[in-house]
């Protein structure tokens, strides 16, 4: 069990800091993400009511910053990269040390990856909405600043992997697995989609152009879904759903099948985003069938999740903070469902440039990435503040409530929306040409933007209730005494 | 599609490092006794 000294003055010594885990920077990461959550989601809040009422674009002010084509990629970065990074950053350094039984490797540069990070969000979300974008999606950051994500990430890597090549439990658990190929593969992702040739401090040219640039922006684009917003998560869900269930996983063999079937398959599904474009139909027909082989890896994951619970499904009953994180799941099958099925190209026909492919993102976004990591930061926030729960385990009830109906809005909505405009724009009269105007797609569409607009809203809505929750429950935990120290448990040489 | 020119030979070479990596993770013992892993992270905090 952690043994906790509530008097931390002794921690403060750098000597006697070795037999404790470094806890602040999870801290850190971990309120931020918080906060970022509440600041993208609002992001959203605000995109999706300029799609009901341009007139909040405030283009009749002048202000071109505040229109939906500067805000929509801060939206995405905000929501993706500071709610989701921070996460991560807080869910990995926190599971490694754990599950290594080591103090995180190199203290000093964990706290740069936190500061540095933070600069980087900071820097995008000034540079965004002054337009100055590569245009590429996912990664619209100019080149400064992805010279600075390279730097950190870098460090990010040299702290996750001293931290395992110095652990004291010779078994790396499969958590950290899903985190080391996470940070690996946005590396990589990142280096090859952001080379580019400066010409100024705010521009620069692409090192590819033509479909040369639409396939390599979609093969990091879809890896980015697949590594950032997949690969880290599961990370997640290996650790904190056994942790909060008390039990362990369903079946261990099924996590490590799961890990290599995941990393071996998923790098050739990007060219689903670019069917029936300029790019070779093989190249396509290569991106359906990988992005199909998909779902065995997904759901065995999932049904390994989930299963955990098994014989002890009363839990769920009483514990909202593991409804999170089965639920998180259930959106996780039912978006690595739906996402093959719509890379197959006669569906892509019908779904591709409507808002259905808006729905499918946001039932993960929402439903998997969003609850997994509210589950973890409420799993998490009590213990890095001393507390035994949250302040309020019913507006956890509430948040959970709130956000499940949110989502269910919000994807329902761009369901119906996405299919409707689908058949709109290939529906032919009788003289074969199209039956349809664009701007009447467009118009058929307000009803569903406003049910997504609310459904949004209440996820948003969510997410302050959690900020407000995880104010009190860290000024609780700060006027109960410092924070505190947790130490590292002897390792028995039995299980070394 | 030159692009493929550099996007396959990537793959490959990442193909080819994940496998050297789960090689290393067979003949290293990291599977050996797996199910009792699962239950270890419960116990330690």
């Amino acid at each position: 069990m952690s043994a906790i000294t509530a008097g931390a003055h002794s921690g403060a010594h750098s000597g006697a800091q070795t037999g404790i885990y470094n806890d602040k920077v999870v801290r850190q990461f971990s309120v931020m993400a918080v906060v970022w959550g509440v600041v993208g989601m609002l992001v959203g809040v605000v995109i999706a009511a300029q799609m009901i009422w341009p007139a909040l674009n405030l283009g009749q002010f002048g202000l071109e910053w505040f229109s939906f084509g500067r805000l929509r990629p801060l939206h995405t970065n905000a929501v993706i990269f500071a709610f989701g990074g921070c996460v991560l950053f807080a869910t990995s350094y926190y599971v490694v040390q754990r599950t290594c039984q080591t103090r995180l490797f190199l203290g000093p540069l964990a706290a740069f990856t936190f500061w540095g990070w933070q600069l980087v969000i900071v820097l995008a979300a000034i540079t965004l909405p002054l337009g100055l974008t590569t245009g590429k999606e996912y990664a619209e950051l100019i080149w400064p600043i992805d010279v600075l994500i390279t730097i950190v990430w870098v460090s990010y890597a040299v702290v996750f992997f001293g931290t395992l090549a110095t652990r004291k439990i010779k078994h790396i658990y499969v958590a950290n697995w899903f985190f080391g190929a996470f940070i690996l593969a946005v590396a990589l992702l990142h280096v090859v989609n952001s080379a580019a040739v400066p010409t100024s401090f705010w521009h620069a040219y692409s090192a590819y152009a033509g479909v040369q640039s639409a396939m390599i922006q979609w093969w990091y684009g879809h890896n980015a879904v697949g590594f950032f917003l997949t690969a880290g998560f599961l990370g997640i869900m290996y650790y904190f759903i056994p942790k909060q269930a008390e039990r362990p996983i369903y079946s261990y063999r099924l996590s490590i099948v799961h890990f290599w079937a995941l990393i071996f398959t998923y790098m050739w599904a990007g060219p689903h985003h670019l069917h029936y474009t300029a790019l070779p139909d093989w190249t396509q027909s290569i991106g359906m069938v990988f992005s199909l082989i998909l779902l065995a890896p997904s759901w065995g994951g999932m049904i390994n999740g989930i299963m955990t619970l098994s014989g002890a499904w009363h839990k769920l009953r009483d514990d909202p903070i593991l409804r999170f994180l089965i639920v998180s799941l259930s959106f996780y099958g039912m978006s690595t469902f739906e996402g093959p099925m719509m890379s197959i190209k006669t569906v892509n026909a019908l779904s591709h440039y409507t808002d259905w492919t808006i729905g499918h993102v946001h039932s993960g976004a929402l439903g998997w990435v969003g609850l997994i990591s509210m589950g973890a930061l409420y799993f998490l926030i009590p213990r890095l503040f001393g507390q035994k729960k949250m302040y309020s385990v019913p507006a956890i009830e509430l948040h959970f409530w709130i956000a499940c109906i949110g989502i269910v809005f919000y994807i329902a909505s761009m369901w119906i929306a996405g299919v409707m405009q689908g058949l709109m724009w290939r529906a032919l009269a009788e003289d074969g040409t199209l039956a349809y105007t664009f701007s009447e797609s467009v118009r058929a569409t307000y009803p569903f933007y406003a049910i997504r607009l609310v459904g949004g809203t209440m996820y948003f809505a969510g997410m302050c209730i959690m900020a407000w929750n995880v104010w009190m429950t860290v000024r609780m935990g700060l006027k109960a005494g410092p924070v505190p120290q947790i130490r590292i448990p002897a390792v028995n040489p039995a299980h070394a | 599609m030159e692009s493929l020119f550099l996007l396959i030979p990537l793959s490959v070479v990442l193909v080819l490092a994940i496998m050297a990596v789960f090689w290393w993770a067979l003949y290293n013992g990291q599977y050996d006794n797996i199910e009792r892993e699962g239950e270890r992270i419960l116990k330690d905090d």
